[in-house]
């Protein structure tokens, strides 16, 4: 077991536990922050969770065909964020969206439309899961291009800075997205002209099959941060209530300083890098860290804090998420038999209708 | 009517003027807009007269300010992102091909996207492989993107005002080699959409069809000029738009010619005068009095020596040579 274990070395001093699933976390502090509706917070991560179960069962049948990034294990992350976040705000994701679109509050049925190749599709069919919208709720648009995404969330900062008071920009993006370029020259662009946008990176450790320790020599992405003298912040991205408070804390430097700031969040994806499996096999130390890992489940921790403060119950729980999964099966049911696009929108939208 | 004798680099400058006066929300972006060289004369003075905040020079990071100028027109700017030399602007082809090219389409957005890149062509003078080349046949190939080269100091000034007004991504391509032609250009012209803009006929004639593409257009009427003395009557068409292509033009030309010569400052495999014969071949239903011809950079990178560019590079004598030629064997 051990030979499968590797290395975990950070450029700063960080709390061990953070990257070692095996040591035991703090708990929840849902009473600090009594203004928010945790009961709300705990069904919108239920909800993710479900819907992506659920894409995943479909997948595995081969009714879903578009590749499916799923984000179970990681809903903590863009649920406390999204509590800090308004539409008025320009947000952007990548190739693992799912949750980032649900936790803005974009439409289900139009996601599960989507990704199914559907009319009704938040991108009317067009993008299927990788390519995704809800732009009303500020979530401009999760495309997949590794690192794509981030200089566009620092020209939105730009826009913003000219013309608002408060609007910030959100881009979410994993450990790999920092091994391209491109996020290093959109960290230094927006340090140098001062843009409010945060940079939210979700290190859930691996790119694809290859661990981080396997591709950076230290495992905080927060060091480029400091590079570029930019305000920031690691911690357990598995804790809400954490992720609430830091990107509370950080957007308020971002709102009203009108500079950028890094929060990373440190997660752990239970699926494969695309599709339904667990990725036991291929995954670099996936055996022995996927345990301990589920045992940092973020919504069994809220959960927790939930029914020890005794703000839900067993029975409310139960009888919540049953109502929540055959209310995401109906609509799922209902996007399996609705419209596909019509065949000349393909040549839609190449160009403006102008 | 306010008309203007204007050299092609002070119309770029022009247009610029006017579309920062006239659209308040306008960022231009790039390397060297506040050096007196990168650009040329064509932004001078401009970062003073509207600020810094609106002209801004930027790191060396071609991908990510091309992002940057991007994400500003998707959140509602209006932006342009100026590459002084199109060689550098290989390093941004993530942003432009991936990302600004299939933005509207892959999210079935109803929003416009105004960003124009500009890439300026800025080659000779010993300068080599890396400081030479001519791209636009790589971004003609890209559904998504509207792609203009002005030939004129009209075009210049007037097709980078409709590509900032355009809905759409554009790159507009300006070369150094125009900078200096001079010509009258109407100032109080307000150019339409860009996307009804085509294919010009600068010069009428009856034996031959020569297209050239920004400024091969130049050289196409100087050869023009040079073999009318040989009565040999040239109709010169400006192609200014290469995507989307409006092939319609030329072929009602090669109707009346039948015979057809592309001039292009890029090179040959799978280039622009590829396209354009290959385009006019399949919609021309008469026979040729001449088999098409490309006239092109040879296929190899460009040379710094000066006399290695010297036949690098098509001249008037060498186009006009090898029109001789094929006006020869067909007769």
């Amino acid at each position: 077991m051990s030979s499968d274990k590797h290395r975990i070395e950070t450029l700063s001093s960080l709390p061990e536990f953070l990257f070692d699933p095996a040591l035991k976390a703090p708990e929840l502090e849902i009473n600090n922050f009594p203004d928010i509706a945790w009961r709300d917070v705990l069904k919108m991560m239920l909800r993710i969770r479900r819907i992506e179960e659920l894409l995943g069962e479909r997948a595995a049948k081969g009714i879903i065909k578009t590749p499916v990034h799923l984000y179970i294990g990681q809903e903590a992350v863009a649920t406390g964020l999204a509590l800090n976040l308004k539409n008025t705000d320009f947000a952007f994701g990548n190739h693992r969206s799912h949750g980032h679109y649900l936790a803005m509050g974009g439409d289900e049925y139009a996601l599960l439309c989507e990704i199914l190749g559907k009319e009704e599709g938040c991108s009317h069919g067009m993008g299927g899961s990788m390519h995704i919208t809800a732009a009303d709720k500020g979530f401009i648009g999760a495309l997949p291009i590794v690192a794509g995404t981030i200089p566009i969330a620092v020209g939105a900062a730009l826009h913003a800075k000219r013309n608002s008071n408060d609007s910030v920009a959100v881009v979410f993006f994993g450990d790999g997205a920092v091994e391209e370029g491109v996020f290093h020259e959109s960290m230094n662009f927006a340090a140098v002209h001062s843009l409010p946008v945060l940079f939210m990176c979700e290190n859930n450790l691996f790119s694809s099959h290859m661990h981080l320790s396997q591709r950076q020599p230290f495992m905080d992405i927060s060091r480029f941060a400091i590079a570029h003298g930019i305000d920031y912040a690691t911690i357990d991205g598995n804790n809400v209530t954490e992720v609430y408070r830091s990107s509370r804390e950080l957007l308020q430097i971002a709102r009203i300083q009108r500079k950028p700031v890094l929060l990373e969040a440190i997660t752990y994806r239970w699926r494969a890098h695309v599709g339904p499996d667990e990725d036991i096999e291929i995954g670099y130390g996936r055996r022995y860290d996927l345990p301990n890992w589920k045992k940092r489940d973020p919504i069994k921790r809220l959960v927790d804090a939930l029914l020890k403060s005794g703000l839900i119950t067993d029975d409310w729980l139960v009888k919540e998420d049953q109502s929540i999964s055959e209310e995401l099966r109906t609509l799922q049911d209902r996007a399996e038999e609705a419209a596909y696009p019509a065949k000349g929108q393909l040549f839609n939208k190449v160009y403006a209708d102008k | 009517m306010s008309v203007s004798t204007m050299k092609y680099v002070d119309a770029i400058q022009n247009g610029f003027d006017y579309l920062l006066v006239t659209y308040p929300e306008l960022l231009i972006l790039g390397q060297g807009l506040w050096s007196p060289f990168y650009v040329g004369r064509s932004l001078h003075g401009l970062d003073q007269k509207y600020g810094r905040e609106r002209v801004i020079d930027t790191p060396i990071s071609e991908n990510a300010a091309t992002g940057v100028a991007l994400g500003a027109a998707i959140a509602g700017s209006k932006a342009v992102i100026i590459h002084p030399r199109m060689d550098f602007m290989i390093l941004a082809v993530d942003q432009i091909v991936n990302e600004a090219a299939k933005w509207r389409y892959m999210l079935a957005s109803n929003e416009d996207i105004p960003l124009t890149i500009r890439g300026i062509i800025n080659r000779g003078g010993e300068q080599g492989a890396q400081h030479s080349q001519a791209l636009h046949s790589w971004f003609a190939h890209i559904p998504g993107l509207r792609v203009v080269m002005p030939a004129t100091p009209s075009d210049a000034r007037n097709l980078l005002i409709q590509s900032v007004e355009c809905p759409d991504p554009v790159i507009y391509i300006d070369d150094r080699w125009c900078y200096e032609f001079d010509e009258e250009v109407d100032l109080s012209r307000q150019p339409g959409p860009l996307s009804s803009e085509k294919p010009h006929t600068v010069r009428s004639g009856n034996d031959i069809t020569l297209v050239g593409i920004g400024f091969s257009t130049l050289l196409c009427l100087d050869v023009a000029e040079h073999l009318s003395v040989d009565n040999i009557s040239c109709e010169v068409i400006d192609l200014r738009v290469l995507n989307p292509l409006n092939i319609a033009p030329i072929v009602t030309s090669v109707n009346k010619t039948r015979r057809l010569v592309v001039v292009d400052g890029g090179w040959k495999n799978a280039g622009m005068a590829a396209e354009i014969i290959a385009s006019v071949a399949e919609s021309f239903k008469g026979s040729w009095n001449s088999p098409p011809l490309r006239i092109t950079l040879p296929d190899t990178p460009a040379p710094s020596s000066s006399v290695l560019e010297s036949i690098y590079y098509p001249s008037i004598s060498d186009i006009s040579l090898q029109i001789m030629k094929l006006m020869g064997t067909s007769h």
